[in-house]
């Protein structure tokens, strides 16, 4: 592509390491009530949630409602403030080494509704050009009608329209263009295709992977939708009331799930098989609510496998034995756990 | 070129590129309702603005002979007032004052109470509380009863009016831009717009303002009319404008103890009170629904 | 035996600002205690479909011709106490978002019982039990506790099994289900879907089932109808419709699922996007983004190509062997 000659800088100043390191990121929400509105709980959103994303990668992070998947996206691009833990982008911490608006700079979001994350009085140009005006580029409207035609929208048809004059589909491509204008490294897509339809979701994948290719973006992948995911993704990150249950590579996980939870999840996608339609639910009942999430593994609840160790703690996350990549917090893969079928693995 | 399969053969949407306001003009347009109060209104004000220059008697000279004519007199067409006044052209005149005391009050308190209830609604935590709560003071008493008691401590005259007016109308102006910009404030297109590293005064100023500003605005137009009898009414009370200056509230006033002997009359400044601000209210409600983007 | 359900030549048109040609000539039949998903994309009418069912069209600013039979009514032309009473009697609803469709102020025992009391003319203690007996049938433990919750206080899959058993309690012959399970998690859909399956099993009531997601509809139905601009494209048994899809805009569909597609891969989207239905398609309206378009296929409407028994595909190519790329 000649049109485009600001790609970003992807030789950053640690090429070996990871260009996203999350440690131990905890969010909890006060639930106020009350004459004086005091706190009277916590919504513990996101909750000790550690993971890397490395170059070039993309990393999807699939759970149910409430699992803190869309708080996570919203704590890596500062959106909300953390109660602690580290983010480390490309070898600087937040805070000491990075500023929050340097951050932003390298990082950039996409939201699930199109229209809602457009200003509805702004033509889509100076919707897309907003980001560049801030950061003091040159010629912020020449940069924004180059993104628009490398997302596919023709500048000279859609540069001076409004947001309610376009398919949901242009839209998340206007959306991308504005993130893109930026020169980000890092993308976080927040249920980015789950609203558009069907037809045009796989459009808008095809332009994210052209995306990545060009501009050795990195992504972090947000949605519910499991074969999406499987998709895009390199890696997969599976949570569960703000917690990390399981971590692995797409391939692995996609053959074997390692976390009993993450196997329902599996086993609740619908069969395209008219013959061989799914017979028993995998998991009954509701996620519990994040206010008051249970005790030790917060899955006990509803986990066919939970045994006493179960609710007293709660697993750590480490590497399967037969594979270190495949990371997941559950007592049965741990021999010393005290679990009784522990050390064998997922019974089937 | 590796993208031709991505792009998108749909059509472009149908209508021409139409810019906000343009919308707006032209939704107006359908709206003969609103386009004929917005008419007798415009009237008004270039009647009032123009008063000296369109022939009209002069309206302090009085005459001791033609007191209290009736309506359709020879040479006073609406008849003369207590002191044989011609009453069209203390009408004429008289909007004057009544229409600058009956705006400019919202203007003021439009500025005001936008870029406090912005402020209060954009940042959030403790600036909304002291803001917030310092307005719902006002709200304890009757807006009638403060302006009362604003312009009975000020003393009479046209600048106190104008000032324990504004002070009346910052509060629920105030309130409902909290109100609205703690919504615009929620919205995703805001976080994206924090997710570029832009400042608070940019994202207000690009984002926040445009679209809070137009809700806020309508309100305030249907204030206008509270206002204007407001105004009348401190002058009816003999705290606003003093004889003898023309204004529609203390005209209503001196007339009053007319009403046995000619009625009509004495309901004149009531009258011109009542369409200005029936016209008020509709405008305010065609502009309400002409400015409302998504539909 | 009678058809549950025949629709014969339904156009519906929405005047106002704009024309919008919702629905245009559709034609479907059912069978008692058939289940039929409603397969298709946002604006395909498929939710307009469902709504002329039940008579909740706004009549001003609707146009309707054709007709619609359910059970032997013709429902377009009922109104008043007739109406009210095939609501609710023989035709009822389950909606996307419980949360909405129940009334925030009474407990969902009294919902319940009152659409009961309403339908069957029984005392109010009857009508309870009869509450706590759909509670029980939609499987919500511990039903007799349940009853005199509000609907503010149960989870989002609860409340949506609440909305199956408000909809089934006066035993509807046609019950009719708009997207009940897009709002859900994907453990909680699952568990939904299967619940229906049983409950249609049950009562055998016939049911039509809107969504979007081909998944979903291979869960529920035996057969499927795909939707595309107010049309019916194509229809047959959900094995037909997945196997060998044959309107290419089904293919599209099938395609788009990703269900096994190479991670990576570059997918074979379906470019461009749905027509805007302004004015009443006079050539095949899949044409423009259509991969196997010929010159026909935009002069005229493709006919309705009935390839064996209840199975027809409105394309101009349906009897060529057109491969699935």
């Amino acid at each position: 592509m000649s049109a485009i000659d600001h790609a970003p800088d992807t030789a950053g100043t640690a090429p070996e390491g990871p260009l996203l390191v999350v440690q131990d990121l905890q969010k909890h929400f006060p639930v106020r009530g009350g004459l004086l509105g005091r706190t009277q709980a916590k919504v513990q959103a996101v909750d000790g949630v550690s993971f890397e994303v490395s170059k070039g990668e993309t990393l999807g992070i699939v759970g149910e409602s409430g699992c803190g998947k869309s708080t996570t996206a919203k704590l890596l691009i500062g959106l909300t403030e953390k109660d602690k833990g580290d983010i480390v982008f490309d070898g600087q911490s937040l805070g000491p080494d990075l500023s929050l608006k340097d951050l932003r700079k390298s990082v950039q979001m996409v939201f699930q509704d199109s229209y809602a994350t457009l200003n509805p009085r702004l033509t889509i140009l100076d919707s897309v050009a907003f980001g560049a005006k801030v950061l003091g580029l040159e010629d912020p409207a020449g940069l924004a009608s180059k993104m628009m035609d490398r997302v596919g929208l023709d500048p000279d048809r859609f540069a001076h329209r409004y947001p309610h004059e376009l398919s949901g589909g242009q839209r998340q491509r206007v959306n991308i263009a504005r993130a893109l204008a930026m020169s980000p490294r890092l993308v976080v897509l927040d249920e980015a295709v789950s609203a558009l339809d069907k037809s045009v979701e796989a459009q808008v994948l095809n332009l994210l992977n052209d995306l990545r290719a060009e501009f050795g973006l990195t992504y972090i992948f947000i949605s519910h939708d499991l074969n999406v995911v499987r998709y895009i993704s390199d890696r997969i990150l599976v949570m569960y009331l703000g917690e990390v249950v399981e971590v692995a590579p797409v391939d692995s996980i996609w053959a074997a799930q390692a976390h009993p939870y993450t196997r329902s999840l599996f086993s609740a996608m619908p069969s395209m098989d008219p013959d061989n339609r799914t017979k028993v639910p995998p998991l009954t009942g509701d996620p519990p609510n994040p206010i008051n999430p249970p005790s030790g593994c917060r899955f006990h609840t509803r986990c066919r496998f939970a045994s006493e160790v179960c609710k007293a703690r709660a697993p750590k996350l480490a590497g399967l034995s037969e594979n270190a990549a495949h990371l997941v917090a559950c007592h049965l893969h741990d021999p010393a756990s005290g679990h009784p079928d522990a050390g064998q693995g997922l019974p089937s | 070129m590796a993208l031709a399969e991505t792009l998108p053969t749909e059509p472009a949407p149908a209508a021409k590129p139409q810019g906000y306001w343009s919308g707006v003009g032209a939704r107006l347009i359908r709206d003969p309702l609103t386009l004929f109060c917005s008419a007798v209104i415009l009237g008004l004000i270039l009647a009032a603005i123009f008063a000296p220059w369109i022939g009209l008697a002069d309206p302090y000279k009085g005459s001791m002979i033609a007191r209290l004519k009736p309506l359709g007199t020879e040479g006073h067409i609406l008849g003369t007032d207590e002191q044989g006044r011609d009453m069209l052209a203390r009408l004429i005149y008289g909007g004057r004052l009544t229409l600058f005391i009956g705006l400019m009050p919202v203007v003021f308190a439009f500025f005001i109470g936008s870029a406090l209830g912005i402020v209060a609604g954009y940042v959030g935590g403790l600036t909304n509380t002291i803001i917030m709560r310092t307005v719902d003071v006002f709200f304890a008493f009757p807006s009638v009863l403060l302006a009362i008691a604003i312009s009975g401590a000020l003393g009479a005259g046209i600048v106190n009016s104008l000032v324990s007016l504004t002070i009346v109308f910052v509060p629920p102006i105030t309130r409902v831009a909290e109100a609205v910009t703690s919504g615009v404030r929620a919205l995703d297109y805001i976080d994206a717009a924090r997710a570029t590293g832009a400042d608070a005064f940019t994202v207000i100023r690009v984002h926040v303002i445009g679209n809070v500003l137009s809700p806020i605005f309508v309100y305030a137009t249907s204030l206008t009319s509270v206002c204007m009898i407001l105004a009348a009414g401190l002058s009816f009370l003999g705290i606003g404008v003093r004889p003898p200056e023309p204004e529609w509230g203390l005209m209503l006033n001196t007339l009053r103890s007319a009403i046995y002997v000619n009625p009509w009359l004495s309901a004149l400044p009531g009258v011109m009170i009542f369409i200005t601000s029936l016209c008020l209210n509709l405008l305010s409600d065609g502009l309400r629904s002409a400015m409302n983007v998504r539909d | 035996m009678t058809n549950l359900l025949d629709i014969n030549n339904l156009t519906i048109r929405f005047n106002g600002k704009r024309t919008v040609h919702a629905i245009n000539d559709v034609s479907l039949s059912m069978k008692q205690g058939e289940t039929l998903a409603l397969l298709g994309e946002s604006g395909s009418g498929k939710s307009v479909t469902l709504k002329a069912l039940l008579g909740l069209l706004p009549p001003k600013r609707t146009q309707i011709e054709g007709s619609i039979h359910v059970n032997g009514t013709d429902v377009l032309s009922l109104s008043g106490k007739a109406l009210r009473r095939y609501r609710g009697g023989e035709v009822s609803m389950v909606f996307q978002e419980p949360a909405l469709a129940l009334d925030p102020v009474y407990t969902v025992g009294h919902q319940i019982a009152e659409a009961v009391m309403r339908h069957k003319g029984i005392s109010r203690d009857d009508a309870m039990s009869t509450a706590l007996d759909m509670l029980d049938r939609v499987r919500i433990p511990s039903a007799n506790r349940r009853l005199h919750n509000y609907p503010h206080e149960l989870s989002g899959g609860m409340r949506q099994r609440v909305m199956i058993a408000l909809a089934l309690a006066c035993r509807p012959k046609l019950l009719l289900a708009d997207e009940p399970t897009t709002a859900l998690d994907a453990t909680v859909q699952i568990q939904i879907l299967l619940l229906l399956r049983e409950l249609q099993k049950e009562f055998g009531m016939g049911v039509i089932f809107v969504t979007h997601d081909i998944g979903v509809a291979v869960e529920i139905s035996e057969r499927v109808a795909v939707m595309y601009a107010g049309q019916i494209v194509e229809e047959g048994t959900t094995r037909e419709i997945i196997r060998e899809g044959r309107h290419p805009y089904t293919q599209g569909l099938l395609a788009a699922n990703l269900h096994d597609v190479a991670r990576g891969e570059r997918l074979n989207a379906i470019p461009g996007a749905p027509p805007a239905l302004e004015t009443r398609p006079e050539a095949c309206s899949f044409a423009p983004r259509c991969p196997h378009v010929l010159p026909a296929c935009r002069e005229c409407r493709p006919p309705m190509v009935d390839l064996s028994e209840r199975r027809r595909v409105a394309c101009l190519r349906a009897q060529e062997t057109i491969a699935a790329e």
